[in-house]
């Protein structure tokens, strides 16, 4: 009789404690949102998309990278796959509306990336590594050789057309909440795939994937669609991010572009849903305020100085570290 | 319904920018931004010491326009065409700056001005290559002051045509900007009678030229011309010098290099190459003094780059002045107006198109023996008249001039 107290009594405790915490979290969230509601009457609108943008990108390789363990070295051939089949789309054909060539837009990057992911994920670790950044170059070279791209020069005076041809979107604010609304809907999308059931077998294959196998799961087929996810969003990413610049650039497929997001997600923090975001926020504005100043000349050093001391004193990131920070000192 | 629309807002726009015109400074403070690459690949040629070059002239003006303050803000364009555009909508829309100076990846420059023409400011683009800034991509509201490709080709390979170079090897980075000088080089070297027997492409980028150097070598024609940019052509210029290709009697024509450049590879390396250049420090008493100012701030030589900074500048500054009035199109039309006489260039005119026509030079690279210091590099071996070396407006697409 006792002992079935106690029990019930633990669990009780067990559920208030996860309901308070599910509480603190829901306040955050709430906190951070009316945070991005109300950024444009503070900093420059197309500041705050260029963050959005970036960390919807960097959410999407934190999927992949946080989530399921896979380090893909190409993701900038996805964001460039959005960000030039939108541009195209969008110049080249005046009546569409803008939605429709971001869709259009995230559909090439999905598919793509249907192609990359049945050749990389036959390979392990650094090998699958390598697989993605080979044939995000020979992406990039496609960029630089294709006649519609504009070369070096990339392509300019993308319009932005009107959002279900109704919305304006040469206005700067009205450009932000659609962006802000598009961020959240891949934020959201990506909360509910690492909640849901097929989020906890790509959990599993991520710390242990012989396990996985031997559970009986096919683990070659999650870890297609959680690349073919990944890259959809990482098209998504693009797409918007042409339209809010109005021109897409050989920048978005170079392989700098895939190292720059693996540097946004780590410092942010893997396998946490806000770290990305963070990370990319922060480096965002770090190379906007250092390419204004007159440490100008260091902004790659810095970066890469701040990489390798998160690698090597933070590595949960620094959302992660905080998380730890919280549950050391709640508890 | 939506082009009406459109073609309505427009229209209603253009209408409301050119009514907002005024002869009158805004904010009484004429506001250069200088937008360049800090940190890069191109940091030697434009860079800090472009900022230098600004500054200079800012000082050299008196800091001040008709009792207009004159202030200078400066970011670095990451080559990107992307953190470039966000620094100039927000310098255009929330800091009101009147001017942006420097500008030289091409594709920064073509993106910063789209804007600029969306905002009505002014832009002069001193460091960028592409001939289509003042073709294709030209706009009301940028002038582009120093070089570009047109005069590149066709001065350097008309020229070396003309001093005997008959037959031609081309070695071109196999992209958009590689094509296209390839394709004006051959049709310059062709019209001038000469004949290109051989074309090789190389990836871009590629670092280990030997493989070509040696086609280029066994191919026996007079000339082997580098129809490419940046380290690519200092990587083939450093492998030509290995093999010995200039000393072996073929003429090295590089097409697009920076006295900085020279300078990295050394007389040693480059010695022997012709290519063309829009101005040199060394060329006569107005540009020795002005580069040994520019030296004392920053401890090199200037390029033809810094030259075309202080110089637009000085002349942006003096139509602001002449017509008290920082809007894009007085000024622009004021600057057009003036033909521009200094140490950079002589009757200098800008055309409708928004290109500044002005001599170019064909320069040789000495031989360490010639060299007198580190920085006494070319030999000025012919001047070209700015009418033959750039692009006729017969051949233009720039919206401006078909519409005339």
């Amino acid at each position: 009789m006792a002992t079935t107290t106690t029990q019930t009594d633990i669990q009780q405790s067990i559920v208030r404690q996860q309901k308070s915490e599910q509480r603190k979290k829901q306040i955050l969230n709430l906190v951070l949102l009316a945070l991005l509601l109300l950024a444009p009457a503070v900093l420059y609108p197309v500041f705050l998309m260029k963050i959005l943008c970036f960390a919807l990108f960097a959410v999407a390789l934190n999927l992949l990278l946080g989530y399921t363990g896979l380090l893909s070295f190409g993701h900038a051939a996805f964001l460039a796959a959005g960000s030039y089949t939108t541009g195209y789309l969008l110049s080249s054909f005046p009546g569409l509306t803008t939605e429709m060539g971001i869709i259009v837009g995230t559909a090439t990057s999905l598919l793509l990336g249907l192609g990359f992911g049945l050749v990389a994920i036959r390979r392990q670790g650094i090998y699958f590594a390598m697989i993605t950044l080979a044939l995000a170059q020979l992406v990039y070279f496609f960029f630089v050789q294709a006649p519609f791209t504009g070369g070096e020069d990339g392509m300019h005076g993308v319009p932005r057309g009107h959002l279900f041809g109704l919305i304006d979107l040469s206005d700067n604010n009205a450009m932000y909440y659609f962006v802000l609304a598009v961020f959240l809907g891949g934020y959201l999308l990506v909360q509910r795939i690492v909640g849901s059931p097929f989020g906890q077998v790509l959990k599993a294959i991520k710390q242990n994937e012989p396990r996985a196998v031997s559970l009986g799961y096919n683990v070659d087929r999650y870890k297609l669609l959680a690349f073919v996810l990944s890259a959809g969003l990482a098209g998504l990413a693009g797409s918007v991010k042409t339209v809010v610049f109005q021109l897409a650039s050989l920048n978005d497929a170079h392989w700098h572009m895939s190292g720059e997001v693996i540097l946004m997600t780590l410092l942010g923090g893997t396998g946490t849903l806000l770290g990305p975001v963070v990370g990319a926020g922060f480096v965002v504005t770090l190379e906007y305020q250092l390419s204004q100043g007159p440490l100008g000349d260091w902004v790659d050093p810095i970066l890469g100085a701040i990489f390798v001391l998160t690698v090597m004193a933070f590595r949960s990131g620094i959302v992660g570290e905080i998380q730890n920070f919280m549950r050391k000192n709640m508890s | 319904m939506t082009i009406t629309k459109k073609l309505l807002t427009s229209a209603v726009a253009s209408a409301l920018l050119v009514g907002g015109a005024q002869a009158e400074i805004s904010d009484n403070t004429v506001k250069i931004g200088y937008l360049a690459d800090m940190s890069g690949t191109y940091r030697d040629l434009a860079g800090p010491n472009g900022l230098t070059a600004l500054e200079m002239a800012v000082a050299d003006f008196g800091g001040k326009v008709n009792g207009a303050k004159i202030e200078i803000v400066s970011a670095d364009d990451r080559n990107s065409p992307d953190s470039s555009s966000s620094t100039v909508r927000r310098w255009v829309e929330n800091e009101d700056v009147d001017l942006v100076a420097g500008l030289v990846a091409s594709s920064v420059t073509i993106a910063v001005s789209n804007i600029l023409e969306e905002s009505n400011k002014l832009g002069i683009v001193s460091g960028s290559a592409a001939s289509s800034i003042t073709n294709e991509h030209c706009t009301p509201n940028h002038i582009h002051y120093v070089y570009d490709t047109y005069p590149l080709a066709n001065g350097t390979a008309s020229a070396v045509v003309k001093e005997g170079g008959k037959t031609w090897f081309i070695l071109t980075a196999d992209y958009a900007f590689g094509h296209a000088l390839e394709g004006d080089v051959t049709r310059v070297v062709e019209e001038n009678g000469g004949e290109v027997i051989q074309t090789v492409r190389h990836p871009f980028p590629t670092s280990d030229f030997s493989s070509f150097i040696l086609q280029a070598q066994s191919s026996g024609a007079d000339v082997v011309a580098l129809a490419n940019a940046g380290a690519d052509t200092t990587n083939a210029i450093t492998t030509a010098g290995e093999f010995g290709l200039t000393q072996s009697g073929q003429t090295l024509a590089a097409l697009l290099l920076f006295l900085t450049d020279v300078h990295a590879l050394g007389a040693q390396s480059a010695q022997g190459i012709q290519l063309t250049t829009g101005w040199y420090w060394d060329m006569n008493d107005e540009t020795r003094e002005w580069s040994d100012r520019f030296m004392e701030e920053t401890g090199v030589r200037p390029t033809m780059v810094h030259a075309g900074i202080y110089s637009s500048t000085i002349q942006y500054l003096n139509a602001v002045k002449a017509t008290g009035s920082d809007d894009s199109q007085t000024v622009r039309k004021q600057m057009m107006d003036t033909p521009i006489n200094d140490m950079f260039a002589k009757n200098g005119i800008i055309r409708e198109d928004g290109r500044m026509v002005h001599d170019m030079y064909l320069a040789e690279v000495k031989t360490p023996e010639e060299s007198k210091n580190e920085w006494d590099l070319y030999d000025i071996v012919r001047t070209i008249p700015g009418d033959e070396a750039y692009r006729p407006l017969s051949e233009s697409k720039c919206k401006l001039v078909t519409q005339n």
